[in-house]
């Protein structure tokens, strides 16, 4: 039986993280929503007006586009990359596996600015270790690898390299959980290599490759970080300001002060990552938070 | 299980009787995929490593890979000491101190309030640790701009707070103490110190805590790492350069010179190639060498609560 001294005890440990949900958390939410609703200098409340302003914009569009496009690339990418390495490096676990697995995951370290600096260097054809790639595609400057059409792709390839590394790892760890017996049994049945790997071992993992999905889709749809520094490393020269959701977002406060556009656009962001963020919590089994009881 | 699967692949490579031509053709293209992923993914950032051993002319002339001599760090270290009278150490300072304050935040109310969702059934722990779910599992920039039109509300902006205080709110840390404590704390231990007169805070002091270093350690990097990458939250925050973390710096760094774009004319600086790209060093190895001795974390990190034991 708890007291009524265990209750406030408890609170009192409590009372810290429920202060910090509500003022970075709760409150930033609320707020926006107010903002995205009200009048940006008379705070009138106006409906939906925001949110047609926002989505009318022909930026909002052309923002959207690019980010799918660029999803369109990086999600199925991370897909073939993360499940193939994985799965070859689980056929046999050596220092060799080891050393590619810790190669492999070293990228996640670096990511924002860092890597895009790097990576503008990788991708300018008279200094990258990659110049000979780029000549069979007949490209020899930054201005053929960096031009709007191929925008998508290079911050595919970034974010590829940083996040692929981090999954990995996840990935491998979960087929290192595949019992022994069943790896086995499969192989004095007559398995091979492949059609243990594609049969048996892929289908095991699959649920961590719907969630690294469901979450490599939450987090690219708010990307922000390489268009913004591409932009500004290449002085303006290549991407623009509001090449990303959220850059458009960020561009109508500093631009031109309206918070309450930029509001109703973080909103829709936030939203989307919401429903993501309920659908892993009602439909996969990851969080579980009754394991206490 | 690890050593047995091992045990396995080496009998039947001993009953093949060394490497046969077919062995060869099997293995072939596992290695060859294997090393093609190694060069992507470590190349960039060899290059990066070699690049400040150069002069800039040498970057565009000599192989890519090729290393420079030693002592070219040292001017390239000296040239960069120009840029703002040495604002990159600054940078460097500032980055260190916000992320620790992160951490020592984070970790101070993350691990109490994980015991207690772990150990205890009160009103209001369903909706505590859902919020705490959906925070986890949204990314942090969802929250950036929010945040942002809210610290402006108040006028916290381009203060060390307006970076420091939404980095320790970190669910995902509360998750990973919940997870620890409702996985390694048996109840009846804690009932028992109940009965014989323990408070909870004698509790939490006594038996929690000592068992909470994995748990501290995990929140500890995660939280580490996410502030001193972070860049859109302390981008939108901070607008004097003094106060900028490396992240931010380096990007106005790059900016602010021709060192990417050769062909834009009217930089006075000695900031080219080699020195961007030392600077670049200053972000990436101190996470790099954290990141090499906490793979572990990762895995036990993303996994836990999805599996038992």
């Amino acid at each position: 039986v708890l007291s009524r001294r265990t209750y406030w005890q408890s609170y009192v440990m409590l009372f810290p993280y429920i202060i910090f949900l509500l003022a970075f958390g709760l409150l930033p939410t609320f707020y926006t929503v107010y903002l995205s609703v009200t009048d940006n200098s008379s705070q009138i409340f106006v409906g939906i007006t925001n949110f047609m302003t926002a989505f009318g914009d022909f930026r909002f569009l052309s923002a959207l586009k690019n980010v799918f496009l660029f999803m369109l690339i990086w999600l199925p990418a991370m897909l073939v990359v993360v499940s193939t390495l994985s799965l070859l490096l689980h056929v046999r676990q050596s220092w060799f596996s080891e050393t590619m697995k810790m190669l492999y995951y070293i990228p996640g370290a670096i990511t924002g600015s860092a890597s895009v600096l790097v990576w503008l260097f990788m991708f300018t054809p008279s200094l990258s270790p990659f110049g000979g790639l780029f000549g069979l595609f007949g490209v020899n400057n930054l201005v053929q690898t960096l031009n709007a059409d191929q925008m998508p792709w290079v911050i595919a390839i970034m974010t590829l390299f940083a996040s692929a590394g981090f999954w990995i790892v996840v990935i491998y760890g979960a087929l290192m959980g595949i019992p022994k017996e069943l790896l086995e049994a499969a192989q004095i049945d007559g398995c091979n290599d492949f059609q243990l790997a594609t049969r048996i071992k892929l289908p095991l993992v699959s649920r961590y490759l719907v969630l690294m999905l469901i979450l490599s889709f939450a987090g690219g749809i708010q990307v922000f970080v390489e268009p913004q520094v591409i932009y500004s490393a290449t002085l303006k020269s290549f991407g623009n300001s509001t090449w990303s959701l959220n850059q458009l977002a960020y561009n109508y406060v500093v631009e031109l002060g309206n918070f309450s556009i930029s509001a109703a656009l973080s909103l829709g962001l936030l939203l989307i990552s919401l429903a993501l963020a309920l659908i892993v919590i009602y439909k996969t089994d990851f969080y579980r938070t009754e394991a206490a009881e | 299980m690890n050593k047995n699967t091992v045990r396995l692949d080496q009998v039947k490579t001993k009953s093949s009787q060394g490497f046969s031509l077919k062995d060869w053709l099997l293995v072939a293209p596992r290695v060859s995929v294997l090393l093609l992923a190694a060069i992507f993914f470590a190349v960039p950032l060899l290059w990066l490593l070699f690049a400040p051993s150069k002069t800039d002319d040498q970057i565009l002339q000599s192989a890519p890979l090729a290393f420079g001599a030693l002592e070219n760090f040292a001017v390239a270290f000296h040239n960069l000491m120009t840029y703002g009278d040495g604002v990159l150490l600054t940078w460097a300072g500032n980055s260190v101190l916000y992320a620790v304050l992160a951490v020592l935040l984070a970790v101070a109310v993350c691990v109490p309030a994980g015991y207690v969702l772990a150990t205890q059934n009160f009103p209001g722990r369903k909706l505590l640790l859902n919020l705490t779910l959906i925070g986890l599992i949204m990314p942090a920039s969802a929250l950036v701009l929010p945040l942002f039109l809210g610290m402006t509300s108040v006028k916290l902006v381009n203060t060390l707070w307006s970076v420091v205080l939404p980095s320790a709110f970190f669910p995902f840390g509360v998750y990973l103490s919940f997870v620890y404590f409702a996985g390694n704390l048996a109840k009846d231990v804690l009932n028992s110190a109940r009965i014989d007169g323990c408070d909870e805070f004698q509790l939490f002091r006594y038996i929690g805590l000592p068992l909470a270093s994995p748990a501290v350690s995990l929140v500890a990097f995660f939280c580490f790492v996410g502030s001193w990458n972070n860049y859109f939250l302390p981008f939108v925050m901070l607008n004097d350069d003094r106060t900028f973390s490396l992240p931010i710096g380096l990007a106005a760094l790059v900016s602010s010179t021709p060192a990417l774009n050769p062909a834009v004319g009217g930089f006075i600086l000695p900031i080219k190639r080699p020195e961007v790209a030392l600077a670049g060093l200053f972000v990436i190895v101190p996470i790099v060498v954290i990141f090499v001795f906490s793979q572990r974390f990762v895995r036990s990190g993303m996994t836990a609560g999805a599996e038992k034991g």
